[in-house]
């Protein structure tokens, strides 16, 4: 405990201390796990803003019924890449990629992940999958206009250029796959002395969850894609049929992947409310065992889930029967998170900084994505509400206002460790406010209009369903204002925030022991490690 | 009606009314145990955390178990709700729905055909599902059945309208550029009203500009091409005949003027000649009989 608290003046730890080359090679071709955590969040966040971008646009689409800004065959090629780009470019790399390589192999001691090579390769071929993306929306028959679902026989006969689309989401399955083996080899070797199982932190447990999700459910989606590429390009027949196929076989191979890719994205984003709290309510976790085993539990049975997205498709009933008890399965190793989140509050010293803020929303959030989860999981409900707006309004009070609200709480709550600086506090929680009443306010009608029977995919609707259109617009203009002074504030705090110092929120887990940013080699000795990382009843934390 | 029936309604929204109960009871307390403990142990009252339990048996079986009966009892109700949307009443009229890009249309047992769905008020309606090219869903929220139309296979689905009236129809799922206008109508009529109908030969012999427009109607097309000069996602069909279009025949772009071998190459076989400025999204007709793809074309000849 006898390092400084903040990196010298001249160098900022290890975005200044490079690799081998200088400047920008410095950092495409460095296996630091730092640097490339860091090229993962600024090409994630590009295409987030993307995704945020084509959101907006479609949202200026439903503002009125009939034609209003774009064309039907644009509105279709606009949500088909607005879900391909948040899903495959955002959301399943965010977690893992960008905060499980900045702080996995600094949360149990190490100095890097097992395959720091193999680490750069990922996202090398993020890039190249990202590319072929890009390159599909300008060239062939134009963007896809699938749906990121890609279902066939559709997505067999269009025109549009769905193969290339295909292909990238194929090559960024590998990316995925590779992080994972990654990830899960180095918390199973990699642990320093004194991390056992028992004193890795919640956030390492989700990941070593997803890991496994990656690793075992990835595939599946690789070959489902390159089964519709064969039936496009060589009509194959798999799914077509008048030739031998069915249409349906293909939504369960699509789903086998695509539902527990929702864990993919949730998990991590738990774990990461599971370190915040403990540090600001200065409290150890409480019911440890049961946050590590329920992540487990989510990611094993979340697995066997898929047929609830096809409870209308015209699969058996018996299917059905069985699809609808294992979702609500699910539910109760979520449940027990939340408790176990809220009871860690009790009796703590509680303060609201914006990591905090964040965390406790994700709670709010993600409980009300849950609680409507059920209407999904439930058959009779599930048929009216399948294919509406509702499913739309859940899937983001799921995936942004829980993954993404968390992801943001991610972002407050290590910013100063990468940058060594801090944002203003202030405008940090006064962007959160504007986010979360714009959130709300945009996603709570889209599912009042599910409920009332408006479908989802619809450019135009029936003039009943005007108003209700018109306030989830104008929601999505308050959430982008809250988004913007967001990242301008980080943005600012990057550049001219007060110096952070090494432990700004009296943390306890190995980070915080580290200057910020943290040296290019994160500990010039392995540490030894005492004692568990929420043990604030037994010790205080470093540099307070 | 039968009194003692439940209808798909009734059966659906008490699962909705049990669900969302007990969920907004289980957000409200767990918001206000949250918001309390933030104010309660805030900082600046509770400087210093009190000691407390790490863990708790009781508590975390309480936790694990209650949601568990919990979820399990909206498991079965929900169950229970949809053994009635498949539980098909005796007595019920079968009508078979097909759906193809971008149009619903109605056969019914007498082979009365119609592109909107007319039932008699408080009898059971079986609807027989299948689609003739990509999948759609069928969907009445009045009634809370949805079911898929999967091409090479038949679904069903059943309901029965309590009273007359009208209800909207839609295909929610997604299927093309013309998925948002693949909307049509349920007209619940009351018996008598019905059997008037259902016994009426389709009308138009009287007048032939009416059938033309009516065929084009029920096989889709002005869900794509307006017959005013309106421009939607495929050309205005107002003035069509002897029309100069640019097209891309084979990749080769030609101009022609539009005449009877045209309309009926471009009807069947819509992807040989590509208009320029309008994507290649029309379906093929090759299910259209000579009869009337002669009857369209001359309708078309005479539309200016």
């Amino acid at each position: 405990m006898t390092q400084p608290t903040t990196a010298n003046a001249a160098s900022r730890g290890f975005l200044t201390e490079g690799g081998k080359y200088p400047g920008l090679l410095g950092w495409i071709f460095s296996t630091d796990h730092k640097r490339i955590g860091l090229l993962y969040m600024y090409s994630v966040l590009a295409f987030f803003l993307v995704g945020v971008t084509l959101g907006v646009i479609i949202r200026l689409e439903l503002i009125a019924p009939g034609e209003t800004i774009v064309s039907a065959q644009t509105y279709n090629a606009l949500f088909t890449v607005h879900g391909v780009i948040m899903i495959f470019l955002f959301i399943i790399p965010g977690f893992p990629a960008i905060f499980g390589n900045l702080f996995l192999p600094i949360h149990i001691g190490a100095n890097d992940v097992a395959f720091p090579r193999l680490n750069l390769f990922s996202w090398w071929l993020y890039m190249a999958a990202a590319a072929l993306i890009l390159i599909s929306l300008f060239t062939g028959g134009g963007p896809p206009d699938t749906g990121w679902t890609f279902y066939v026989p559709f997505s067999a006969q269009t025109t549009t250029n769905v193969p290339l689309a295909a292909f990238g989401a194929f090559v960024l399955g590998f990316s995925s796959i590779l992080t994972g083996i990654n990830f899960v080899t180095t918390v199973h070797r990699l642990r320093a002395p004194g991390v056992y199982w028992g004193r890795l932190t919640l956030f390492v447990w989700s990941l070593y969850a997803t890991a496994w999700v990656q690793i075992l459910a990835t595939p599946m989606l690789a070959i489902t894609l390159v089964l519709l590429i064969l039936e496009r390009l060589l009509g194959a027949g798999l799914f077509d049929p008048g030739s031998g196929g069915d249409p349906i076989m293909f939504q369960h191979l699509f789903w086998i992947y695509s539902h527990p890719a929702v864990y993919i994205m949730v998990l991590p984003a738990m774990g990461i409310v599971s370190d915040i709290i403990p540090v600001f309510a200065r409290k150890p976790v409480f019911g440890y065992w049961a946050i590590a085993f329920s992540s487990i539990g989510i990611a094993s049975a979340g697995s066997l889930v898929w047929g609830h997205h096809m409870f209308v498709s015209g699969m058996s009933d018996m299917a059905i029967l069985v699809f609808s008890l294992l979702t609500f399965i699910v539910a109760i190793p979520s449940a027990v998170k939340v408790f176990n989140w809220v009871a860690t509050l009790y009796k703590g010293s509680i303060s609201l900084d914006p990591p905090m803020l964040f965390a406790l929303t994700f709670i709010f959030l993600f409980s009300i994505g849950g609680l409507t989860g059920l209407i999904l999981g439930s058959a009779a409900t599930d048929v009216h509400v399948h294919d509406t707006n509702f499913v739309v309004g859940h899937f983001h009070y799921v995936m942004f206002g829980g993954t993404g609200f968390a992801f943001f709480g991610a972002m407050h709550y290590w910013f100063p460790k990468i940058y060594g600086r801090m944002y203003h506090k202030k405008v940090a929680t006064l962007a959160w406010g504007i986010m979360f009443t714009g959130f709300n306010i945009l996603y709570f009608s889209m599912m009042i209009l599910g409920l009332r029977g408006m479908p989802r995919r619809y450019y135009d609707y029936l003039p009943e369903y005007t108003d209700l259109n018109r306030v989830a617009t104008v929601g999505s203009w308050i959430l982008v204002a809250g988004l913007l002074l967001m990242f301008v504030n980080l943005i600012r705090g990057a550049r001219h925030g007060a110096e952070a110092g090494g432990n700004p929120w009296g943390g306890l887990t190995l980070e915080w022991t580290l200057p910020s940013p943290p040296p290019a080699e994160n500990f010039a000795t392995i540490p030894v490690v005492d004692h568990g990382p929420y043990d604030y009843d037994r010790v205080s934390p470093p540099h307070e | 009606m039968n009194p003692s029936l439940i209808t798909t309604t009734e059966a659906v929204d008490r699962v909705f009314l049990y669900i969302f109960g007990i969920s907004v009871i289980l957000l409200l307390a767990i918001t206000a145990v949250m918001v309390w403990f933030v104010i309660k142990y805030h900082r600046t009252r509770q400087p210093q955390p009190q000691p407390s339990p790490r863990y708790n048996l009781w508590l975390e079986t309480a936790w694990t178990v209650i949601p568990t009966l919990i979820v399990l009892s909206m498991f079965w109700y929900g169950w229970q709700g949809y053994t009635t949307l498949r539980d098909v009443p005796e007595n019920a009229l079968d009508v078979r729905v097909t759906g193809r890009k971008w149009v619903w249309s109605f056969t019914y047992p007498n082979g009365r055909t119609s592109d909107i769905l007319v039932v008699p008020v408080g009898r059971p309606i079986r609807l027989d599902i299948t689609s003739e090219d990509v999948l759609h869903s069928f969907f009445i929220p009045a009634f809370r059945i949805k079911r898929d139309a999967v091409p090479g296979m038949h679904t069903f689905e059943w309901f029965v309208a309590s009273e007359p009236g009208t209800y909207d129809a839609f295909c929610a799922e997604y299927c093309g550029v013309g998925h948002a206008k693949m909307i049509t109508t349920v007209a619940a009529k009351p018996d008598q009203d019905f059997e008037e109908w259902y016994e009426q030969e389709p009308s138009g012999e009287a007048d032939g500009h009416e059938e033309g427009r009516q065929l084009l109607a029920s096989h889709g097309c002005t869900g794509c091409h307006s017959l005013d000069g309106a421009k939607m996602v495929g050309p205005t069909l107002l003035g069509i005949f002897g029309r100069e279009v640019t097209v891309t025949t084979n990749g080769v772009e030609r101009s022609l003027t539009v005449d009877r071998e045209y309309l009926e190459r471009s009807i069947l076989r819509p992807r040989v000649d590509l208009v320029k400025g309008y994507p290649p999204v029309m379906p093929p007709n090759a299910g259209l009989s000579p009869e009337d793809l002669e009857e369209i074309v001359e309708y078309l000849q005479e539309l200016r």
